[in-house]
């Protein structure tokens, strides 16, 4: 029998599937922090990661959240910067910390077996860091000439001016880097921010991995008596002070033979209940590789390596974004095929193949995400600090599963609408 | 220990089934023997320009993305000078859809012409976004053709210049396909939750009936030892003055590549690695450094590169680095030194690990190398070095004639 190539293999809707989320284990420290822990995985492999309430949204002077982040690898009262890289190399680990908007991290990837030789060195980092002038020194000129390449990037600028048009230039959202701003940094600011945002501030542990017998004791030993916990975040407002011209072009390098485009309009947090639906309407705009302006615009037309649009993963305020790099001569007619997709969105109501296949995709997409002990904790650490639960989680994914097109239809009509989009071309 | 079956389709098509079942996911992993070090010089970027057409349907099939999505999967592929690799992962019932798809794009692609004249410019974009319209972005297309005078590693991936890309034509994409994408050529690797039997069932289903092909047996001009070292001065429109050197150094499965490894570890692996540390922390001369090599499977470059502080001069900035590498020609590495790029070492192979999608990815990779197996042996091979074979190849490599060197003037 001569095999026909043309039928595809039956195969099992992804919508059917019964997804289930790991249920993350959770516990306290002496001192309150919360710990949420999932035992899971083949590799003796462990993640840590320390959520500090430190992000830009606290600080008063700009980029002091993100420097004292960044140095705090940089000394303590008993080791300077070469040593705690050595300490954390030595053993194959991966200290990392990262600056965001709300909050501030500091992440330990290692292999099971060296963790207790590693733990006390984080406490330490929490605890004793002095920021030291020379190192700070080093760090500004550094940043500065990163700075200066940067901004002979079309997609940095891009990147920057739009969240500056959505949510204004003073909003932690909007807000970014100047060389003056590294000049005017001094380090008493960064000690006193240390101390109130991460020696004495609110932390939240996450860890995944294999689990190591006894590490809920050890992380009790070693950060259950730190003096976190005792304040209650301080409650600020961010006023959002959007830009009043909506349609900007710049051309930031003359010879530039690319255009990055950044597309946005303001858009409501997780707890909206059109956030889960849209995110459907997304995927099928510009989310995946099937997406329409994917398929118009790169498969079609070949303006592009790649377009893409998108949810920003913010905890206050959000925008639904779209981003490429088009060729110079053609970022117009890309834009004007964004908004077309749009308006065709808009007019016709998505067919039931077309939105079929997204829901499988989407449904197969999460069920990849659920595999994996680090791709599951970073589930969990966007839930709880977004002051969600798993219940969220079951809620998207009936809503990938039965959200309708007519529904998708309205959605388009409430957001899609080319008058809300803030558009910008670098080049 | 990574374990595997592994069994040869009458047709050659060699298939290895990695069985997972802490996962609902399976990975269907195929791997073609042809890379950019393949190419005709007068067609360069061709097996990359390639990858992209292996999207634009295939013979019965016209899409190949539409019913992958469909089944809940989702795919990519990559091209290197060395090889290319495409990888889709969807839930474990639905494999059949990827064999479907897989086996019918090794059959025979549409050859479609609007395919290929979109791809071209999605290719020329692909070059524009990464190598034209990015500071430094030419560094690496002046670096290969000053320290390869003969082997094909001479032009990038993405092809030595637009036009290359730009005249591709359907026969010349007909020819290269029929010579390399054969099933003789090809490994398969599926792995997650699967069961070896069904993997044998629906090999032999959905590839056994492709046409064997001709091995392709790869005769590419070794570059000669160098005997000089080679210097180019160049200037651009970027804000900072950039160096980078390179070495010659050991083919994938020599010795000299492992011991290389943890060089550049030692030089440049985190943050007390001694470039950094000498380089950007204590004498302040360069801004950001890294040392590294690409694992390409023949003799490849280990090479520093680094952008310069404000006011330090490019000879300067060498001298210091000669300093670093006198030292470690000179002075034999400590015990805790080597033990600490062998544990970092043991660390990324475990992290590699975890995913069953990497997982398949380095099981074709070694068996393209000769040997699955040799995934299993890999960590050894490191732990065996000695701090002699530091110091001894370092003496090799780093010297003077073996060197190429860019200075990298900011207008």
């Amino acid at each position: 029998m001569t095999l026909n190539r043309t039928i595809p293999p039956t195969i099992t809707d992804a919508v059917s599937f019964d997804l289930q989320l790991r249920k993350c284990d959770q516990y306290q420290l002496d001192n309150g922090v919360p710990v949420y822990s999932l035992d899971a995985g083949t590799q003796e492999v462990l993640l840590v990661e320390w959520v500090f309430y430190a992000g830009n949204w606290y600080e008063q002077k700009n980029i002091v959240a993100a420097t004292t982040n960044f140095m705090l690898k940089n000394g303590t009262n008993t080791k300077n910067a070469f040593s705690i890289n050595e300490h954390f190399e030595f053993y194959g680990a991966y200290l990392n910390r990262s600056c965001y908007n709300e909050t501030a991290t500091i992440t330990l990837h290692c292999l099971s077996k060296h963790i207790n030789e590693l733990l006390p060195v984080v406490a330490e980092i929490i605890t004793e860091s002095i920021f030291p002038e020379e190192e700070l020194n080093t760090y500004r000129q550094n940043q500065k000439q990163r700075l200066e390449v940067n901004l002979k990037k079309c997609d940095f600028i891009a990147n920057r001016l739009i969240d500056e048009y959505v949510y204004g230039i003073q909003h932690p959202y909007g807000k970014y880097t100047s060389t003056l701003d590294y000049d005017h940094l001094n380090r008493e600011e960064l000690v006193a921010f240390y101390r109130q945002f991460y020696t004495e501030g609110n932390c939240t542990i996450f860890t995944a991995g294999k689990i190591p017998a006894g590490l809920s004791q050890q992380l009790n030993q070693v950060f259950g008596k730190l003096p976190l916990q005792k304040k209650t975040i301080p409650a600020i407002h961010h006023p959002v002070l959007p830009s009043a011209e909506k349609k900007i072009r710049i051309i930031n390098d003359a010879e530039g033979v690319q255009g990055a485009i950044r597309m946005a309009r303001p858009f409501p947090n997780r707890h909206h209940p059109d956030y889960s639906k849209v995110q459907i309407l997304n995927n099928l705009f510009g989310g995946f590789f099937g997406s329409r302006l994917m398929s118009n615009i790169r498969e079609d037309k070949g303006y592009t390596y790649g377009i893409h649009s998108y949810i920003q993963n913010h905890i206050h305020d959000s925008a639904w974004m779209i981003s490429t790099e088009a060729g110079r001569d053609v970022c117009e007619a890309t834009i004007e095929e964004v908004y077309k997709e749009m308006q065709i969105l808009c007019n016709d109501q998505i067919d039931e193949e077309e939105l079929s296949l997204v829901r499988n995709y989407m449904i197969g997409s999460v069920l990849g995400e659920l595999d994996g002990p680090f791709q599951l904790i970073s589930r969990w650490k966007n839930y709880v600090l977004n002051d969600v639960d798993e219940n969220y989680f079951y809620n998207s994914v009936n809503q990938i599963k039965t959200t309708g097109a007519e529904e998708l239809q309205e959605l388009a009509k409430k957001y899609l609408n080319p008058d809300s989009f803030y558009e910008l071309v670098v080049i | 220990m990574i374990l595997y079956n592994r069994f040869i389709l009458d047709n050659g098509l060699t298939v290895l089934v990695h069985e997972d079942n802490a996962t609902p996911m399976a990975v269907v992993n195929v791997l073609y023997d042809v890379g950019a070090r393949d190419e005709n010089p007068e067609k360069t970027g061709f097996a990359h320009l390639f990858e992209h057409l292996m999207f634009g349907g295939s013979i019965n099939i016209p899409d190949y993305d539409e019913p992958l999505q469909r089944a809940g999967g989702d795919n990519n592929a990559y091209t290197t000078n060395d090889l290319t690799n495409y990888y889709c992962q969807l839930p474990a019932q639905n494999i059949e859809t990827a064999f479907w798809l897989e086996s019918d794009r090794m059959l025979s692609l549409a050859f479609s012409e609007k395919s290929l004249a979109v791809q071209r410019k999605v290719v020329c974009e692909e070059f524009k976004e990464h190598y034209l319209n990015k500071p430094y972005g030419d560094i690496w297309h002046k670096m290969r053709e000053l320290a390869y005078k003969v082997h094909p590693y001479k032009w990038m991936t993405i092809g030595r210049e637009l036009s290359h890309v730009e005249n591709a034509r359907i026969d010349d994409v007909k020819a290269f396909f029929f010579k390399h994408y054969r099933p003789v050529n090809a490994i398969l690797v599926v792995a997650g939750n699967v069961k070896t039997d069904n993997i044998k069932r629906l090999a032999e289903k959905w590839f056994g009936p492709i046409p064997m092909g001709e091995k392709y047996i790869r005769n590419l001009p070794q570059e000669p030892v160098q005997q000089e070292a080679r210097k180019l001065s160049v200037e651009a429109a970027v804000p900072l003055d950039a160096f980078i050197k390179t070495w010659h150094m050991d083919a994938r499965l020599e010795k000299g590549y492992y011991v290389a490894d943890l060089i550049t570890e030692i030089l440049g692996g985190g943050g007390s690695s001694r470039l950094y540390q000498s380089l950007v922390k204590e004498q302040k001369l360069f801004s950001n450094l890294d040392c590294y090599h690409f694992g390409t499977m023949d003799a490849g470059l280990i090479t520093i590169e680094g952008k310069l502080v404000k006011g330090t001069s490019m000879e300067q900035a060498e001298s210091a680095i000669s300093a670093e590498l006198e030292k470690i020609q000179q002075t034999p590495i400590g015990e805790s030194e080597l033990i600490k790029v062998k544990n970092k070492t043991e660390s990324v192979i475990a992290f590699e690990d975890m995913s069953v999608m990497s997982r398949a990815n380095s099981l074709a990779m070694y068996e393209l190398m000769g040997d699955a197996a040799l995934m299993n042996t890999e960590l050894n091979k490191y732990r065996n070095i000695t701090t002699e074979d530091m110091t001894s190849y370092s003496q090799q490599i780093f010297r003077e004639s073996n060197s190429n060197t860019i200075y990298y003037h900011a207008r």
